[in-house]
């Protein structure tokens, strides 16, 4: 891909820590670092997938680039504007070029609405298409996501899993937005409507020129999705290349455990594969390791990693890389 | 040898709005010390004709078969209350969720030596020496410290462990997995996998393994069955499946995964449409309304299935002498 880029959403040092176990006079509480100095950039027009496994802060940077979640410190940049300190009023605007495609299509679609209510409701928040207009809209938006202007008047209990995963974008596309955060979009679908609804997002974003922060466990499809890549690991960034960089050289020792883990769909290949093994489980967020979080389960740890926590260095080409051991 | 023999399995759901036929008449066998997968959407039969088998079905549902036989045993009209002796000691079974498998009111260690002081008689001493012996076998660190805990001290990994535990703890010849790794992370779905492949070897047991990920399969299972809308549409070895899928189905989920060849990347190929509504099963085969290869035939008369070598069975029309010139005018 080698189009001019321009930065849509830059995030530098960004940081959201919560507050949990507080003592019973509230004195004294432990702090989760969910997400913990994490710099990147996303550009107009492309993918960039974020993977890691569960509790790693990949949702959390989701919700608070769109600040759901208030940022504990760090600066979020959309379209060369700060936004991290805006009031809820002042940020509205922004809201409308930011929207979210949530996890569970179950849950995030209110059972009391009809369709035709769910994808109308941010036209009516945002306060544009009135009237017969917005009636046409929500027509054309379901349209636009291969569903049929009759089931506009049915309710969610009635789509499949996919339908409805495809009502929760067309609710996203309705205030024409420039950048959509895809919380783990697909993984609650099965294989063959995933491929249905990772197809319709790419030529969404071919038609509109839409920037997505792919947000994933699923190595395969991020791959498939992406042009650029970020690994996270207990809340820090490990690696961030583009899509083929980061795939045909990995550097980090988690990047390449992780993909190692990955079953191949292929017999004969699966077979000859070599495993990284990865001992044990990924430590609380609420006690992390000293230094480097990955050390405890690394195959390669030295004393440093246990006193120095490394930062992201370019290893060439930006390709990013958070690692003592490529010193 | 056949472990377990199954013939024209059909379990059906009774409810206000008529009968759900959710499968509709399988037929398949295990072979000792095999490991089989069962791949298919949500919806397709997969889990239910598996409780089908452990009489684990609510009451609203009936089943029929023409023969259920495990171990040489006549299967088919076991009460529950004789299954019960069964489960646990001649079968094993792991849920696809840990964190609501176990139960959280009781510690680790009694659930482990329950199964073992039913089945196996043992005594309270010996059961907990057995149980400490098939905690260090799922290699949980720690075994006798471990045992006191509750559930919700033990991470999703680990409580995947402590159910395989369970469901091998007295020696089974049968392990039903039910999408055991499907809520787990990679790196820890890895470590499991590779456990059940140990104790697979080690014990001899056979495993029939529930799962949507042909990543999974291809990496644990000898067999594979495909199942779509409550009918096996295919079977036959991992390669067989794999390398010469002959039924569409197949060939769609096949080529729904990604697939990385060097250069440029290939637009994922999609099943269009839904499956179908088991309430009102089509008449013919189930997946022709998502077919690109559909006849007339395929809407009326549901397909029988064609032997293609001795392993392998597939039941689509395209197969049908026939449906020749058919099939050479579609793929051209």
């Amino acid at each position: 891909m080698a189009k001019p880029a321009s930065a849509l959403v830059e995030v530098r040092n960004l940081k959201k820590h919560f507050e949990v176990q507080k003592s019973f006079l509230g004195r004294s509480s432990t702090l989760l670092k969910a997400v913990d100095d994490v710099s990147f950039t996303i550009f107009r027009g492309e993918t960039f997938g974020l993977v890691g496994e569960s509790g790693c802060g990949k949702s959390t940077i989701g919700r608070t680039l769109l600040k759901l979640y208030e940022p504990t410190a760090g600066e979020i940049i959309f379209d060369g504007q700060p936004i991290t300190r805006l009031t809820h009023k002042e940020m509205l605007p922004y809201r409308k070029k930011m929207q979210m495609i949530f996890q569970d299509p179950y849950a995030s679609l209110d059972p009391r609405m009809t369709i035709a209510q769910i994808i109308g409701d941010p036209l009516a928040v945002h306060n544009i298409y009135r009237g017969k207009d917005r009636v046409d809209r929500v027509k054309e938006l379901i349209e636009l996501v291969g569903l049929k202007a009759d089931h506009l008047n049915r309710y969610p209990h009635e789509f499949s899993g996919g339908q409805r995963q495809r009502i929760g974008i067309a609710r996203a596309l309705a205030v024409e937005p420039e950048f959509i955060i895809c919380d783990e979009p697909i993984s609650a679908l099965d294989v063959s409507i995933q491929a249905q609804v990772v197809n319709m997002l790419e030529e969404l974003q071919e038609r509109f020129g839409l920037t997505y922060l792919f947000v994933s466990h699923d190595l395969s499809m991020v791959r498939h999705i992406s042009h650029k890549v970020g690994v996270m690991y207990l809340g820090s960034l490990v690696e961030y290349a583009s899509v083929h960089d980061l795939y045909t050289n990995m550097q980090h020792p988690y990047t390449r455990a992780l993909l190692s883990a990955v079953p191949i769909a292929d017999p004969d290949t699966a077979e000859g594969s070599e495993r990284i093994h990865l001992q044990g489980d990924v430590p609380s967020p609420l006690n992390p390791p000293s230094g480097c979080a990955f050390r405890t389960r690394c195959p390669h740890a030295l004393h440093r990693c246990a006193e120095e926590k490394p930062a992201l260095k370019d290893s060439g080409n930006g390709h990013l890389v958070a690692c003592h051991l490529l010193d | 040898m056949k472990l377990l023999q199954v013939e024209n399995l059909k379990t059906t759901f009774h409810i206000d709005a008529g009968q759900v036929q959710a499968v509709r008449g399988i037929s398949f066998h295990v072979e000792k010390g095999e490991s089989i997968g069962i791949v298919g959407e949500s919806g397709s039969g997969k889990s239910v004709s598996m409780l089908s088998l452990l009489k684990l079905l609510p009451d609203n549902a009936t089943l029929t078969a023409d023969n259920i036989l495990f171990d040489g045993a006549q299967m088919v009209n076991t009460s529950q209350k004789a299954m019960r002796k069964m489960l646990g000691r001649d079968i094993g079974m792991i849920f696809q969720d840990p964190m609501t498998s176990l139960n959280p009111l009781f510690t680790v260690g009694e659930q482990i030596i329950e199964p073992l002081r039913i089945h196996q008689k043992l005594s309270k001493e010996a059961a907990r020496q057995r149980a400490i012996e098939i905690l260090r076998m799922v290699e949980i660190p720690s075994p006798e410290k471990r045992l006191k805990q509750y559930p919700h001290e033990f991470s999703g990994g680990m409580r995947q462990r402590v159910m395989i535990a369970i469901a091998l703890s007295c020696s089974p010849k049968l392990l039903i997995a039910d999408e055991p790794t499907t809520a787990l992370d990679v790196t820890i779905q890895a470590q499991i996998l590779d456990l059940m492949r140990d104790l697979k070897d080690k014990l001899n047991v056979s495993i029939v393994m529930i799962t949507h990920d042909l990543g999974v399969i291809a990496n644990m299972c000898n067999r594979i069955i495909v199942m779509y809308g409550g009918t096996i549409v295919e079977q036959g070895t991992t390669r067989e499946i794999f390398y010469k899928p002959r039924h569409p189905y197949t060939w769609g989920l096949l080529r729904s995964i990604p697939q990385f060849t060097e250069g440029e990347k290939k637009k994922l190929i999609s099943i269009p449409g839904s499956p179908p509504d088991l309430l009102r099963p089509p008449a013919g085969c189930a997946f022709t309304s998502r077919c690109p290869y559909a006849m007339k035939v395929c809407e009326k008369q549901p397909p029988q299935s064609v032997a293609l070598s001795e392993t392998h069975q597939a039941a689509c029309w395209l197969m049908h002498p026939k449906a020749a010139n058919h099939m050479r005018e579609v793929i051209g």
